[in-house]
This record gives C-alpha cells, sequence and structure tokens, in this order.
C-alpha cells in the first residue's frame, strides 16, 4: 500500500509547501511583469485541493486493502486505516517538520461526523431498534453513567495510591471529565467494526444502538464536568447538580425533540416534490444536516437529533420520493458515510503522530485502559441481570461477552479531549496521549480479535436471508395476534402499545406526510411483494433474459390504456403457475384511476430495469429527467418484449403439430380462473403435473398509417397496448379435426369471454360479432388469414425492429409467405381487416385452404426452436385480428389496432 | 353458576389478570374455583373495543373458542393463552420425551396456522390466504393484487405442488423466524 500512497503523498505535501512560498513572496514582492500566460494559483484552492487530495488518498488506500481478501477477512478495515495514518503521519512529520492535518474537533463534528450518524440512523433497523429500544436505552444511559463514574473514580484512586506520576495535575473532577469522554463507545468505531463481523441482529442492534444513543450522556456529562472545571470545585454549588442532571434530559429529550421536529418537515416536504423530483435527495441531506446544525447550535445532542430524524422521517420520504431519488439518497448517503469514516480513521492515525500533545504516564494509560475494560464488563453484566427479567429473550453469557468486549472508543474520545481547554485542564497532554492509546488499543486489537472471538465463542450470525412474503406475512399475523392477546388479557405491553401508535400513524400521520397516491398503495405486505418483483426482474435482466422461455418470466408489460381491463402479468403467471412474476405494474393495469405518478413509477422502473441500452438514455437537461427517454426506454423493452414472443411464436408454430395430444391434455386439464373446477369437463386441474395451463395475452398494436418506416421510436408511447390477462378458453380441437393437420399455423381463437374483455373497446366497436367473439369461445376458428396473418406480422415488425432487433426478426420473417408491405397495410386497410375478422368471428368447421405456410419455412422455423436450447416451452402464439372499436380511448388516431392474442402455453 | 358471566370490560380485565396470577402461581384451587365459576362468550371478548378494530380480531377470539362451542371456560382459556408464554431456558432441555408444551414453537406456529386454515383442512388454500390478506391490507389493495400476493405466497410456500401451503410447508418457510420472539408475551412483570 505504502507505493502506491507515496507519490499521491508526494504531490500535495512539497507543493503546498513551495506553493504557499512562492505565492506569498511572487505576488507581494514583485510586481506583476504583463500578462501572465499561466499563473500557479495554488494559494487560491490549496484548503479544497488538500481536502480532496486527502479523501481521494483514503480512497485508493481502501482500494488497495480490497485488493486482498485475505487481509481485509483478517483485519478490520478501520485497523489498517489507523496503520495508514500512522505512516503518513510520519512521512509528513518527516517531511514537513511539523505535524500537520490533522484531526480537528471542528471538522469532525461539523462534517465528519453527521453523514456517519444520518446514514446510520437512516438505515436504522426501526422495527429492530424499538423492539429493543428498552435495552438500549438503559445501555446508552445507565451504562454510560456508570461507565464515566466508575472510571474516573478509579483513576482518581489509582493517582490517589500514587501510581502516577506527580506531573499528572489532576483532581477528581478532571479525572471525572476525563472518564466521561473515554467511557462512550463510539458509533463510528462499532460500526466500522460490528458491520464485519456479522454477529446476530439483536446483539448488533443493542450495541450500536448504545453507541448512538449514548453521545447525549456523554455530551451532557462533558459538558457539566468541563463547566465545573473551569468553575473550579470550590465554586460549585448544589444547585449546579441539579441543573446538570436537568440538562441531561434537556439535551437527550431537546436533541431528539429537534429530530423529530426536522424529520416531520423533511416528510412534509417531500410529499410535495413531485414536479422537482431531482432535488429529493438532496432536501433529505440537507434537512438532516439542518436538524444536525440546529441541534449542535442549541447545544443538545446533534448525534441524537440525526439519528431521530434518520428513524422518524425514513417511512414518508421512502414513500413520497421517486424510485430514482431513493437509490441516489442510499447510495450517496453510503458513500458520504463510508468517506467520513475512512478519514476519520485516517486522520486518527496522522493525529496520533503529533509528540507534541502527548505526555505518556504509564499508570494512567494502563489504568485507564484496565479499568474502561473492567468497568465495562461489569456495567453490562449487572444491566443485563436485570434487563433479563424483563426481556423475552434474555441475552446470555456469550451476548454479554461480545457486548462488554464490542464497547470500541473511537474519533469521538478523541474529538472532545483535543476540545479541551489546556488552561483549566493541565493534565490535557496526559489525557491526550492516554485517549489516543485508548482509542488505538480498542480499534486495533479489540478490532482485530473480536471477529476471532466471536467465531471461536460461536455467538449467533445473522443469517441474511432475503425478506419472503410469507415470512412478512405470517410476522404481521403474528404481530396482530400478539396485539389481540394483550388486549384479551388487558396487558399493556409493547404490543399494545405498538398497536396503538400504527393504528395513530395510519389515521393521521401517514395521511398527512404521504402523499396520497403513496398513502393509498401503502401496505407493507404489497411493498414486499413489489420488491420482489423488482428484484426478480433486476435479475432476470442480468441473466440476459434467458430465463424467459425457461422459467416462465414474463416482461413487465406497458401500462393499460384500456383501464377498463382489469388484467395483468400476474394473472397470466398465475395460470402458468410460473414461480416469478415480473409485472412491475398491476397498480397501472388494476386499478383503473390511477395516479400519473404510479405510471411514471413504473416507467422509471421498467427503464431502469432495461440496462444494455441505458447509455443511450443520457438526459441532457439538469432539472428534468426526460420523459421522451423513459418513453423510448419503454418502447424499447416492449420491443424487445416482442422480439422475444416472435420467436417464441415460431419456434411454436410446428408445434401445434407436435403437441396435438398435449392440447388434448389440456383442454381436460385446464385450471380454470379462479377456483371453479366444475368447468373442467375431467380431471382435476394440477398445476405441479405436466398439462399446461395455457394463459393468453392480448397485443393491441395500434398500427400506425406511417407504420411502414421502421423507425419506432417515433412513436408515440400512448400508441402501444399491451394488455396480458390470463385466459380459460378451452381448445376445442376435435370439432375442428381436420385444421391441425392441413393448417400447421397459429390458431386465431377469440379470446375468453370474461367480464373484463367484454368492456374491451374493440368488444364495443364490433356489435355483434364482437358479442359472438366473445360468447363462442369453445369455437376454435381455423381462419383463412394469410393477409391478416401477414399483416400483423409486418405490423409487428414494423413495431418491433430496432436495428439491432433486425436479426432476429429476419427469423421470424418467413411466417409472413408474402411479406406484406406497409401499403397493402394502409389502402386496403378497411377491407382485409374486415375480412379477417369475419373470418375470425365464423365460427367455420372446416379448415380454408387458404392459409398455407410453406412447408420448408416452417421446418426452418423449427429447427430454430430446436436449436435454442432455452426454449424448453413452447408457447403458441394466437394472433387475432380486429379492427378497433369506436371505444378505443385514442380515437383521434386514424389507425388499426391489431390484437395478437398470444396463447403462452407449455410447462411453466 | 353464571352469574359473573356478563362482566364489564373492567372485570374481564382484572379477572384475567387474576387468573393469571392464579395459572403462573400454580395456586390450582383457586384455578379449580375460578374455573367453575366463571365462562367467557363471545361477547365477553367482543366487548374489549381494541380487538374490534384489530383485523384478525374475530379469528383470534374464535381461537380461544373449542370447536362448536360458544363459551369457554378457564382451562381452556388459559390454554390459549398459554401458547404465548415465552420458552423458558429451562424448558428448552427438559421436554424431549414428555409431551410438548403449549408454549413449544410448533405450538406457537400451529396457533398461527390455525387463524388461515378456516376449514381445518390442515391447509391454507389460495381462498383461505385471500380472506386473511383481505383482513390485513387496507382497502386500497384491489383483489387482482391481492390475488397475486396469494399467489406468489402460496408459489414460494408451495412444495408438494397442491397450491395450498400445509403445515409442514408452513413451518419451513417461517424457520427462519424467530418465532420463539416474535410469539411470546411476557404477561406478567
Amino acid at each position: 500500500m505504502l507505493p502506491a500512497t507515496l507519490p499521491l503523498l508526494g504531490m500535495p505535501l512539497p507543493g503546498a509547501g513551495a506553493g504557499v512560498a512562492d505565492g506569498a513572496s511572487g505576488e507581494s514582492v514583485l510586481p506583476p511583469a504583463g500578462l501572465a500566460l499561466l499563473r500557479w494559483q495554488w494559494h487560491e484552492v490549496e484548503a479544497p485541493y488538500l481536502v480532496a487530495v486527502w479523501i481521494l488518498v483514503a480512497s485508493l488506500a481502501k482500494i488497495v486493502f480490497h485488493l486482498s481478501r485475505k487481509v481485509t477477512s483478517v483485519v478490520p478495515e478501520s485497523c489498517l486505516l489507523i496503520l495508514l495514518g500512522l505512516v503518513l503521519g510520519g512521512i509528513v512529520l518527516a517531511v514537513a517538520k511539523k505535524a500537520e492535518y490533522q484531526l480537528e474537533p471542528g471538522t469532525f463534528f461539523l462534517f465528519l461526523l453527521p453523514p456517519i450518524v444520518l446514514d446510520s440512523g437512516y438505515f436504522m433497523p426501526s422495527r429492530l431498534f424499538f423492539d429493543n429500544l428498552g435495552a438500549i436505552l438503559t445501555y446508552a444511559v445507565v451504562g454510560t453513567l456508570w461507565n464515566s463514574f466508575t472510571t474516573g473514580a478509579a483513576l482518581w484512586g489509582v493517582q490517589q495510591a500514587g501510581l502516577m506520576a506527580p506531573t499528572v495535575q489532576a483532581g477528581l473532577l478532571d479525572f471525572l471529565l476525563f472518564g466521561s469522554l473515554i467511557s462512550a463507545v463510539d458509533p463510528v468505531a462499532v460500526l466500522a467494526v460490528f458491520e464485519e463481523v456479522h454477529v446476530n441482529e439483536t446483539l448488533f442492534i443493542i450495541v450500536f444502538g448504545e453507541s448512538l444513543l449514548n453521545d447525549a450522556v456523554t455530551v451532557v456529562l462533558y459538558k457539566v464536568y468541563n463547566s465545573f472545571v473551569e468553575m473550579g470545585s470550590a465554586n460549585v454549588q448544589a444547585t449546579d447538580y441539579v441543573k446538570g442532571v436537568a440538562s441531561l434530559f434537556v439535551v437527550s429529550l431537546g436533541g431528539a425533540a429537534v429530530g423529530l421536529v426536522f424529520a416531520f418537515l423533511l416528510a412534509l416536504t417531500t410529499r410535495f416534490t413531485k414536479r422537482v423530483r431531482i432535488i429529493e435527495p438532496l432536501l433529505v441531506f440537507l434537512l438532516a444536516y439542518a436538524a444536525y446544525l440546529t441541534a449542535e447550535m442549541a447545544s443538545l445532542s446533534a448525534i441524537l437529533a440525526v439519528t431521530m430524524c434518520g428513524v422518524g422521517c425514513k417511512k414518508y420520504v421512502e414513500a413520497n420520493i421517486s424510485h430514482k431519488s431513493r437509490t441516489a439518497v442510499k447510495y450517496t448517503m453510503k458513500t458520504l458515510a463510508s468517506c467520513a469514516e475512512t478519514v476519520i480513521f485516517m486522520l486518527l492515525g496522522i493525529s496520533a503522530v503529533d509528540s507534541s500533545k502527548w505526555a505518556w504516564d504509564t499508570g494512567l494509560v494502563l489504568g485507564t485502559l484496565f479499568f474502561i475494560l473492567l468497568f465495562r464488563a461489569l456495567g453490562v453484566v449487572l444491566q443485563t441481570w436485570v434487563l433479563n427479567q424483563f426481556r423475552l429473550v434474555p441475552l446470555d453469557k456469550i451476548d454479554q461477552v461480545v457486548m462488554s468486549y464490542g464497547g470500541l472508543r473511537g474519533a469521538v474520545a478523541f474529538a472532545l479531549v483535543i476540545l479541551l481547554d489546556k488552561t483549566k485542564v493541565p493534565a490535557k497532554d496526559y489525557f491526550v496521549a492516554t485517549t489516543i492509546v485508548v482509542v488505538f488499543f480498542t480499534v486495533i486489537v479489540q478490532g482485530l480479535t473480536i471477529k476471532p472471538l466471536v467465531k471461536w465463542l460461536k455467538v449467533k450470525r445473522s443469517d441474511h436471508h432475503k425478506p419472503t412474503l410469507n415470512q412478512e406475512l405470517h410476522e404481521h399475523t403474528f404481530d396482530h395476534i400478539l396485539a389481540a392477546v394483550e388486549d384479551v388479557v388487558g396487558h399493556h405491553g409493547y404490543h399494545y402499545w405498538r398497536d396503538r401508535w400504527e393504528q395513530f400513524d395510519k389515521k393521521y400521520l401517514s395521511q398527512l406526510l404521504m402523499r396520497r397516491s403513496a398513502y393509498r398503495i401503502r401496505d407493507q405486505i404489497w411493498d414486499v411483494y413489489y420488491k420482489l418483483n423488482i428484484r426478480d426482474a433486476i435479475s432476470f435482466v442480468d441473466q440476459g433474459g434467458h430465463i424467459l422461455s425457461s422459467a416462465g418470466l414474463t416482461l413487465p408489460s406497458m401500462p393499460s390504456r384500456n383501464s377498463t381491463a382489469e388484467t395483468s402479468v400476474t394473472n397470466l403467471l398465475r395460470e402458468s403457475g410460473s414461480g416469478a412474476c415480473l409485472d412491475l405494474q398491476v397498480i397501472d393495469t388494476v386499478r383503473s384511476g390511477r395516479d400519473r405518478e404510479d405510471a411514471i413509477m413504473h416507467h422509471l422502473l421498467s427503464g431502469g430495469l432495461y440496462k444494455p441500452r441505458r447509455r443511450y438514455k443520457a438526459s441532457c437537461s439538469r432539472h428534468f429527467i426526460s420523459e421522451d427517454a423513459q418513453a423510448r426506454q419503454d418502447k424499447e423493452v416492449f420491443q424487445q418484449n416482442m422480439k422475444r414472443r416472435l420467436e417464441s411464436f415460431k419456434s411454436t408454430k410446428h408445434n401445434v403439430c407436435l403437441s396435438k395430444s398435449k392440447l388434448r391434455l389440456r383442454k381436460a386439464g385446464r385450471k380454470k380462473d379462479g377456483s371453479a373446477d366444475k368447468d373442467t369437463p375431467n380431471g382435476k386441474p394440477h398445476r405441479a403435473s405436466n398439462l399446461p395451463d395455457t394463459a393468453a395475452v392480448i397485443l393491441a398494436v395500434e398500427s400506425e398509417e406511417e407504420s411502414d418506416s421502421s423507425d419506432t421510436e417515433k412513436e408515440d408511447d400512448e400508441g402501444i397496448v399491451f394488455v396480458a390477462r390470463a385466459t380459460n378458453e378451452v381448445f376445442q380441437e376435435h370439432k375442428v379435426p381436420g385444421s391441425v393437420e392441413v393448417c400447421p399455423s397459429p390458431r386465431i381463437i377469440p379470446p375468453s369471454p370474461t367480464c373484463a374483455e367484454k368492456e374491451l373497446p374493440w368488444k364495443s366497436g364490433q356489435g355483434d360479432l364482437a358479442v359472438y367473439v366473445s360468447s363462442e369461445t369453445t369455437k376454435i376458428v381455423p381462419v383463412d388469414m394469410q393477409t391478416g396473418w401477414n399483416q400483423s406480422i409486418s405490423s409487428l415488425e414494423s413495431l418491433a425492429s430496432p436495428p439491432c432487433a433486425q436479426a432476429a426478426l429476419r427469423a421470424a420473417r418467413p411466417l409472413a409467405c408474402a411479406p406484406p408491405r406497409a401499403n397493402e397495410l394502409r389502402d386496403p386497410l378497411a377491407n382485409e381487416l374486415r375480412d379477417p375478422l369475419a373470418a375470425l368471428v365464423t365460427p367455420s368447421p372446416e379448415p380454408h385452404a387458404g392459409f398455407t405456410f410453406n412447408p420448408s419455412l416452417a421446418k426452418a422455423g423449427r429447427s430454430r426452436s430446436e436449436s435454442s436450447a432455452d426454449a424448453p416451452e413452447q408457447p403458441e402464439l394466437q394472433p387475432l385480428m380486429a379492427p378497433e372499436g369506436r371505444g378505443c380511448p385514442s380515437p383521434g388516431t386514424a389507425n388499426a389496432r391489431w390484437l395478437i392474442q398470444f396463447n403462452r402455453s407449455g410447462r411453466l | 353458576m353464571r352469574k359473573c358471566s356478563v362482566y364489564s370490560l373492567n372485570s374481564l380485565l382484572t379477572f384475567n389478570q387474576y387468573v393469571l396470577n392464579a395459572y403462573y402461581g400454580q395456586d390450582m384451587a383457586l384455578l379449580k374455583a375460578l374455573e367453575e365459576l366463571h365462562r367467557l362468550s363471545r361477547e365477553d371478548f367482543q366487548r374489549i373495543p381494541e380487538l374490534a378494530i384489530n383485523p384478525l380480531g374475530d379469528r383470534i377470539i374464535n381461537a380461544f373458542f373449542p370447536e362448536g362451542e360458544d363459551q369457554v371456560n378457564f382451562r381452556g382459556f388459559m390454554r390459549t393463552l398459554a401458547h404465548f408464554r415465552p420458552i423458558e431456558d429451562n424448558e428448552k432441555s427438559k421436554d424431549v420425551n414428555g409431551p410438548e408444551p403449549l408454549n413449544s414453537r410448533s405450538n406457537k406456529l400451529h396457533f398461527a396456522f390455525r387463524l388461515y386454515d378456516l376449514d381445518k383442512d390442515d391447509k391454507i388454500s389460495r381462498d383461505e390466504l385471500l380472506q386473511v390478506l383481505r383482513m390485513m391490507v387496507g382497502v386500497n389493495i384491489s383483489d387482482e393484487q391481492l390475488g397475486s400476493i396469494a399467489d406468489r405466497t402460496i408459489q414460494e410456500a408451495d412444495q408438494d405442488g397442491d397450491s395450498a401451503i400445509s403445515f409442514t410447508e408452513f413451518v419451513k418457510v417461517l424457520e427462519k423466524v424467530d418465532v420463539e420472539q416474535k410469539m411470546s408475551i411476557r404477561f406478567l412483570h
């Protein structure tokens, strides 16, 4: 790591010295000799430049550390950073002859600490936190008080016993002050170490929660003692002690209150950012930082304020802001926190080199180390004993060992000790040295050994499992059960109050703080379902879409313009019994009056899910995320979708012949929509059996008059309606026995007569014919569909042929024996549309001879499908063409709507 | 005999505490006396206002009543409540061969399972799941969405492919959940 960082280090430092000297001498002494072509202005950029370089150094160091998995698996990153800081500090000391770039308390408290605390507060598992709030508060308040008193008093005792050098001039108050700052468990250090250890969640949240909440106690004790020391112990009145105790409540509750107020403001603000999505992440950071500064200004507990702000606002903010903003918040927060943490540890190492601040006293150092370990362990054991009387799941001995050992001290203690006033606290140098040793000892020694210790003690580790719907659902049930039982018993326990809070939250807070659309769909079970879907979708995209055919996944569908069509791909999946659902916008298709926002959200999602072409979507606008880009992205997703469907169709074409028996089976074994099994004539539907379930996807494709150009980019997004629904129509192949043999083509069948379908616009437009179509579901219609079919293909091609898709589509082209040109589409539109429709709706029992496929082409399609190994399922495609009726949602466009019914079947 | 069967809410609550004390204090004589005296009817439960707004309130009330009965005596009442007793450390080891205590993990889970399983066929069918979902989620989620949630839930849990969740599958799905903690209440402090 050294060679990597040395050049970086060498660059700014000599530059700094030289630049400052040059700038000072050159500009003050010499008058400017004309217009300088180049001017060296190091002076002006020095401060930000140094900050940037330090962060860069720290980040590069991090990269170097993580090059070796072995090292980081043994040594915590914080240790490495401190060691690096020591080395860098030594070099700085050697080069500059004085210690520079130290951890300044001001910088630390104002800039480095807030991101870490905000991150931990915002991503705090709130349920876990509140479940263990009692224990956390006990350890944070009682434990910290206990630690500081006992450590301070014991050190004073050591001094009285004469074990310290007489140069350590400190009274009892000084030692208590020192005890207060050295006793607090440090959130940064705890987080850094425990994140790598992976102990179970309860243990983690207790130690971590303690480290966050004890800030209030530390701040109060520190301030009280500090003022006592400054006043001099003789001048401290009894009322001061009372004030000290009172200030504990003021500082802690005040800090929490400030945090909650800002959380409220933040949630309320994000409710109205619908039109300025781009600033949503900024708001989160600004208001949280404002909370921190406000609390700091009022000398309240700033850490507590930010923690509460993060915990309090998260639920509402997450619901309000867009998906992209959520990602942005998450990543920015993590980046800032990790950056700050890295810099803190590195600067800590550098600061330790400055021996001018040091004053070593072996007695004090050893005494402090011994006492903080001892009293920490003692305190934990005592408190745990008390707490275990009340805890549902008692903390066992191993937990207690880890908790005692996990009490790491860190940068907060160091910053506080640096802040001490040397004139008031004469032993400051000794305290500084001791603090540095304690911090280094806890972070390095304990940090290094805690992992083996945890392993050796077999502490229950956390198992990171993905949330499942079942878990979420059943845990909800458990909560309700427990709340109900507490009600029955009349025992107002935790569950009772949680239930109360949830009722309150639902009734008032959420209504106030969430935008209406978010509030309406707000449900935890639904959330989990939604997230699972997204996860599936992402993994689907990551795998390049190969599981589409094998696992029966379906791409996200387009938002439906036919809001009356209560359909969704989920239905389709239910029918096909697939293990995953990619329908990201059930909300959109299902809820007719859904807000536009949901549609936008879906667009964002589906845009984000389609990775490969994303780079073309760079938005030029700073203020708006271009809708156009999203629309195009959606289009591409759709085109991809279509392409895939065409391919699967092609592979299916011949399959109709091959799977005739299969189809008969299906006829018997059709799974009915819902639970009505009575419709199945014989045999029970069994999803796990090999009988293929059928679901149909109806594509209503609006082919515009000028759609002959393959430039689909110009097409209006609204022009494509992709409605997927499950159908329960049954093939009645025996009624048309000849059709399969004569016409090995995809069948065109009418859609199922469900209520939703009856409301589809083209139905209403067709009058009697439409009714006939929807009622005659059992009739297979072998049609003279050549022209119509060709048109559908060509229209699909024109839709689904971005340049990249051409190759894939070429395979689909043979389907159209005479590939129609666009003028065919345009001019004889009315006639030809009537024609296939008539054929379509006429349940003629004999096949039309006119519709035959070129056998060789069919063979080609077959061979192709056989060659595609990842398509074990062979969905049939049934195109259904019907002209658009008057019920079309966009009647203004003179265009034809093509309905293609894909009958997807196969073992999914 | 049934002079106390109509309580005010308060008396029910204080009474509950009383019984609990007796139960946990192993005061069998007192318990027996109480058992003789009181029977609880559904109305007694329904009078609890908080229970009325609990989405699963009715189901949970039903869980207190033995099948086909309208009243529950104290033994039954306590047996139900005993499901929620936390598992003590000393209980973990000793019940290897004895009868399974009511507050074992399996029994806790079974209690929850029975809330779903209305028709007592030891399977949670899609309809049963949908009913519970309908109760638990707000009106804002449409039937369609609920259906897909239910489907997915069943798909997740279903192992034998019968489109229903059997108790074994139910246990399996929740094996990572800390049921001992999440289905326990400390009644007495």
